[in-house]
């Protein structure tokens, strides 16, 4: 068996803030805490969780876009988190990215022909201008452009046209992963469908990886094949979708799920609420990160870290409990308010 | 008798480029004590309509026309000053990003104390009492610790419910929320959404919310109005629209959100998409404002607008060719 895509190994990210205004001692944002996980080919894993808790960190690291605290980030058996600038060029060509806003990450200058023809050159892609010229005419055709727009400017489209450059472009260096950071979260409904549609039709035409970055959940379930949930900069919980999604093992999976709002009037559901907000990552709680808001919180949980370990097929969780209990309270209420309660935060 | 009553409100805006007819024509009502959620996508005038309630529309270079009449008097014809003692007291507004309402050199407990003091009368210390009170109101921990913060000390979940906690103090009538979790990770939205319905059912307010998230809409209004390109398309009260939408658009929109858990059982499914974009409003449409992306729209459509109308109990849509009838089960 060959080597996974994507090997990320014990990933650390540590960003210095200063104490204060005055203050000579610095302090770390512990962005990325050990993360580890593998994609394989052609597969899309989901990276979610509340905001802050990583994801993008986790992507820009793989991106190459800064260097790494520690860990090993390995990409088709070649580490690539050491690689000197001038070796890295392959790399690059091989891992793209698309933003949540293209428009800040094209150029307004340039027409979508240089955006597109500018990685083909780069990547020396194209022998001749007129095999450059039937790539980028190509390329229009893959995200469903129209050709004759290509000597336009990133203003003069609309936020989904300009997320389909933004893939074209990605698409024009013939990676083999792109890592798709809220590529969709801002766009309106029915544009985010198009798009969605667009990155599956992608993904089974040229055998793509994604790693798909997104805080909402419900688009995540429809396009992933596997997910890793973040929390404060570590990973609680990494399954298939399939058993993620209909049998949580982690209580902040749980309780993130049971958040997402369905589209379907009086459905019975009984979200478990979770208080307060998610602590700072300059000083992660002790023990398990999530220990301060979670339901079933017992005095270990404070003081011993849980391991990552493997609890089923594919299944990864970070938990001391085995199994997660009922949930108190009566399932047929959604919303369970007792009079004069104040809602505690 | 409705709370609010709204006739063929038209707020436009003149721009370099032509008239924007932002919202062009819109009629509703609100009822005492009841949630009605307008949705549509960005750009359809949602936000326009709710700062046209509260006449927060900059004239020039907005205009607008219609009636907006609230409790029995014509907001559009009161007065700049009349209209001062009904914001934040009668009707108030919390928006999607908290800092556009908030003061950011005011401490919490000085906002909420000013319009008490403002709309009620209150004394300082009266004020900063019922500040407190508001802020246990609305789950802020600490509440007399937080009363002294700025608002840049809070987090973006705490922020919302200062908005919350502001907007309510004076027991309105009815709150207008434009997009209130938008900008919220889904478990704050849950404690915020939570917050709302249960403060309603104390206070009695009506709400109209403003979301594009068909979930959130799901969850707590009893009425919906969609929205698009600056017209009503259809109403109906929640479940009867999302088990039968009977307007293309909005068929459109409910195919394109996946449901949770959908795609776990049995083969993927590909998401509906509704083709093209919505169109720019400055130009003049004459036909039906959606012909341009229905797969149904037939010269009719493109020559006539269809009007609005009742095809079902409560339930209003402007097709042509949209079914009458009872909903099949
Ligand atoms: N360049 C940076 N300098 C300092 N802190 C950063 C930097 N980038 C991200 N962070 C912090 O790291 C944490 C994780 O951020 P991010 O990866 O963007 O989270 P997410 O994408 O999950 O919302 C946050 O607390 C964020 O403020
Ligand atoms: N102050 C303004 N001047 C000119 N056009 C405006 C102004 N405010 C809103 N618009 C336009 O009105 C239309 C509707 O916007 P809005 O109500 O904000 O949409 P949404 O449904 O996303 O809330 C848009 O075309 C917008 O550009
Ligand atoms: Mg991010
Ligand atoms: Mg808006």
């Amino acid at each position: 068996m060959s080597a996974p895509l994507l090997q990320v190994n014990d990933l650390k990210k540590h960003f210095p803030v200063r104490g204060g205004l005055f203050s000579r001692k610095s302090n770390w944002v512990y962005a990325v805490d050990g993360v580890s996980f593998e994609v394989e080919r052609g597969e899309t894993l989901s990276l979610v969780g509340e905001s802050g808790c990583g994801k993008s960190t986790v992507g820009r690291a793989i991106l190459r876009l800064f260097d790494i605290t520690a860990g090993q980030v390995v990409l088709d058996g070649q580490r690539i988190d050491g690689l000197s600038p001038r070796n890295l060029l392959g790399m690059r060509r091989r891992v793209q990215v698309v933003f949540q806003d293209p428009f800040s990450s094209l150029n307004p200058r340039m027409r979508v022909r240089d955006i597109l023809a500018e990685p083909i050159r780069n990547f020396g892609l194209a022998k001749s201008s007129a095999e450059l010229e039937a790539r980028v005419l190509a390329l229009m055709d893959t995200v469903r452009l129209p050709r004759d727009v290509l000597d336009r400017r990133p203003h003069e489209f609309s936020g989904g046209q300009r997320q389909r450059i933004g893939i074209a472009r990605a698409l024009a260096a013939e990676p083999e992963l792109i890592v798709c950071d809220e590529a969709v979260s801002a766009l309106d409904v029915s544009v985010k469908a198009q798009i969605v549609n667009l990155l599956q039709d992608l993904q089974r035409e040229f055998g793509l990886a994604l790693l798909f970055i997104s805080h909402d959940l419900a688009i995540v379930e429809h396009m992933t094949h596997r997910v890793a949930v973040m929390y404060l900069g570590k990973i609680v919980e990494m399954a298939p979708k399939q058993t993620i999604f209909s049998a949580p093992k982690h209580p902040y999976t749980r309780a993130l799920l049971s958040a997402v709002p369905v589209p379907e009037p009086g459905a019975t559901r009984s979200p478990t609420v979770l208080k307060g907000d998610v602590p700072s990552p300059i000083n992660p709680p002790s023990g398990c990160r999530f220990h301060t808001r979670c339901p079933f919180v017992f005095d270990r949980c404070r003081t011993e870290e849980p391991e990552f370990r493997l609890a089923g097929d594919g299944e990864w969780v970070a938990c001391h409990l085995d199994a997660l209990p009922e949930l108190p309270g009566p399932p047929g209420d959604p919303r369970p308010v007792p009079p004069n309660s104040t809602p505690v935060e | 008798m409705a709370l609010l009553e709204v006739q063929n409100l038209q707020t436009h805006f003149r721009t370099p480029e032509g008239i924007n007819r932002a919202v062009d024509g819109v009629s509703f009502h609100v009822d005492e004590g009841e949630t009605l959620a307008i949705v549509g996508e960005s750009g359809c005038g949602k936000s326009v309509t709710s700062m046209s309630l509260m006449r927060l529309i900059p004239e020039p270079p907005g205009k607008i026309a219609g009636s907006i009449r609230f409790q029995d008097k014509d907001l559009l014809q009161l007065s700049e000053h009349e209209m001062r003692a009904i914001r934040g007291n009668d009707i108030s507004m919390i928006f999607q990003e908290p800092m556009t309402s908030l003061n950011p050199v005011l401490t919490v407990g000085r906002q909420i104390g000013e319009t008490l003091r403002m709309h009620q009368g209150l004394d300082k210390q009266a004020a900063l009492a019922r500040a407190i009170e508001m802020l246990t109101l609305v789950g802020i921990p600490e509440p007399a610790r937080r009363v002294r913060e700025y608002p840049h000390q809070l987090s973006g979940g705490m922020r919302q419910r200062v908005m919350i906690a502001m907007a309510l103090a004076c027991n309105p009538k009815l709150l207008i929320a434009d997009e209130p979790t938008t900008a919220l990770d889904v478990t704050i939205q849950a404690q915020i959404l939570r917050l709302m319905l249960d403060l309603k059912r104390r206070v009695g307010a009506a709400i109209v919310l403003i979301t594009h998230d068909l979930g959130v809409v799901a969850e707590i209004a009893e009425r919906v109005m969609v929205m698009y390109a600056g017209r009503k398309v259809e109403e109906a009260p929640v479940a009867e629209l999302f088990r039968s939408p009977r307007h293309p658009y909005t068929q459109g929109l409910l195919g394109a959100v996946p449901k949770l858990g959908s795609s776990l059982s049995g083969a993927a499914r590909r998401l509906a998409e509704i083709p093209g974009q919505v169109p720019s409003l400055k130009k003049r449409i004459d036909g039906c404002v959606f012909a341009g992306r229905c797969a149904l729209a037939t010269d009719l459509c493109r020559e006539v607008a269809p009007g609005l109308e009742q095809k079902a109990p409560r339930h209003i849509v402007a097709c042509h060719y949209a079914p009458r009838g009872a909903a099949a089960a």
